[in-house]
């Protein structure tokens, strides 16, 4: 423990953790960031703030982790590498731990052309890999990677991402292995719709004894109609859904497909809670903040709030 | 770039194995070759100058060069990752399509899968794929990489990097 993160706290006790996503508003009032952290601390052990996710510009992500700290929420802060260069990134993840964050997500981020603004310079500097090097550099050795020391060392909890679900499928664990061997000590994945991909992954995982150096949390969400589904197949780098998920809620009426979804979301968190080395879910609910709480209580998560004395 | 995509879908798996290797070889033969040499290679001058031309022409031609100046072809399978629209150095990111296609660019086969699928049939460095290579000093852009190769440039991490 060299972080004070709540969630390693939680994660380090064995305890299966939850984290969600918060989706960023488009609002420079600090009751949009609340009212939605609010409907997830309840049910959650971090909160995570999205770094302009798709490329599309939103609220930022350490401003949200400035506006949760101070009112004592335990927030994940996403950072990307498309948007900012080394310097940058160095100066926003000492600030952030000046803030009181303890989480860190390091991405690569999602392709500028994906966005809504896709006439901007991509930056990617840095990629996933040599951000988690110098955010472990920066706590570890307490320098940055001018060399220069720091007076203090921001104490961080220093988490990845991976994609299970994409090509190429064998390479995928490997990479995992590279993220951890860079300092990655947690990890949120992609959406996960295809549990069999997940256990070949996680079997794989196992092989090369990550899940003992790095917690794995697999990222869920329920999907809002048969609809939606087709789309974010056919437009969301990274998600894949089968087709006989699309199928199944496409079989139901129109009315009833958003109460599937959400079935269907919570039949996933149980079955992944059975595969040997995960740590935990993520909850992504793009847009159906409210729907969370119903779908950790629902897949027999609930009650979440930690004792922290009890596992200090 | 082209006629590189046009090529990978007609050759053979054998064909392709043998294409790895010559690549391969190449490299490590032009490393041979020029080591002797290697005080001589100075950064700036006439010297330079020649290199950078051969680079552009000869790597350009085969793998789309961008003249980073620090080449690291032969740890990501003979292909070069500054021309992933991320220029990504460690590996694919999470938005690789189902087809293997780039996140970015459709059109284009994703770099990584490529990387990953021809590191496999190296025989001599194919496995370095899977070292973590630090970022980019975009300092050495538009210079020689054997220059920098044998000079030490190309290998000098950030101070802090460790």
């Amino acid at each position: 423990m060299r972080s004070g993160s709540r969630l390693e706290r939680v994660l380090r006790s064995g305890r299966f953790a939850v984290t969600a996503e918060l989706n960023p508003p488009d609002s420079a009032d600090p009751l949009a960031v609340y009212d939605r952290a609010l409907v997830l601390a309840s049910v959650c052990d971090a909160i995570n703030t999205t770094d302009a996710s798709g490329a599309n510009v939103h609220i930022s992500s350490v401003a949200m982790c400035a506006l949760l700290t101070r009112a004592g929420y335990e927030p994940v802060m996403q950072v990307s590498c498309r948007d900012r260069n080394r310097i940058a990134i160095q100066g926003d993840l000492v600030g952030a731990a000046a803030l009181g964050v303890r989480n860190v997500l390091c991405l690569t981020g999602d392709g500028v052309q994906n966005g809504d603004q896709p006439e901007a310079k991509p930056v990617f500097d840095l990629d996933s890999i040599t951000l988690l090097h110098t955010a472990r550099t920066l706590r570890d050795q307490g320098r940055f990677l001018s060399g220069r020391k720091l007076d203090s060392p921001p104490p961080l909890f220093l988490g990845a991402a991976e994609n299970p679900f994409a090509p190429p499928h064998d390479f995928r664990p490997l990479r995992l292995g590279k993220k951890v061997a860079a300092g990655a000590e947690f990890i949120q994945t992609q959406y996960c719709f295809d549990v069999p991909r997940l256990r070949q992954f996680m079997a794989r995982v196992g092989d090369l004894g990550l899940h003992e150096r790095a917690f794995i949390l697999i990222g869920v969400g329920p999907l809002r109609s048969a609809r939606a589904a087709g789309w974010m197949q056919n437009h969301v780098p990274g998600v894949f859904i089968p087709d006989e998920v699309v199928r199944r809620l496409a079989g139901v009426p129109a009315d009833k497909q958003r109460l599937e979804g959400k079935r269907i979301c919570v039949e996933i968190i149980q079955e992944i809670q059975t595969i040997p080395g995960v740590s935990g879910v993520h909850v992504m609910a793009y847009r159906q903040e409210e729907l969370v709480a119903e779908i950790i209580e629902e897949a027999g998560l609930l009650p979440r709030r930690p004792r922290p004395e009890a596992v200090l | 770039m082209n006629h590189h995509l046009a090529w990978a879908t007609v050759a053979t798996t054998s064909q392709k194995r043998l294409w790895l290797r010559l690549l391969e070889g190449a490299y490590d033969g032009a490393y041979r070759l020029l080591r002797p040499f290697r005080r001589r290679l100075k950064p700036g001058g006439a010297m330079e100058a020649i290199f950078i031309h051969g680079e552009q022409v000869s790597k350009g031609a085969l793998f789309g060069c961008q003249m980073c100046g620090q080449c690291v072809l032969h740890q990501t399978g003979m292909t070069c990752p500054m021309n992933c629209p991320k220029q990504l150095r460690n590996g694919p990111c999470g938005g690789v399509r189902p087809d293997g296609h780039c996140e970015v660019i459709p059109d284009m086969p994703c770099v990584w899968v490529k990387a990953w699928e021809r590191a496999q049939a190296m025989p001599v460095h194919g496995q370095s794929i899977l070292a973590i290579l630090p970022p980019v000093n975009h300092q050495l852009e538009g210079t020689s990489a054997w220059i920098n190769e044998f000079s030490g440039a190309a290998h000098q991490t950030p101070p802090g990097w460790g």
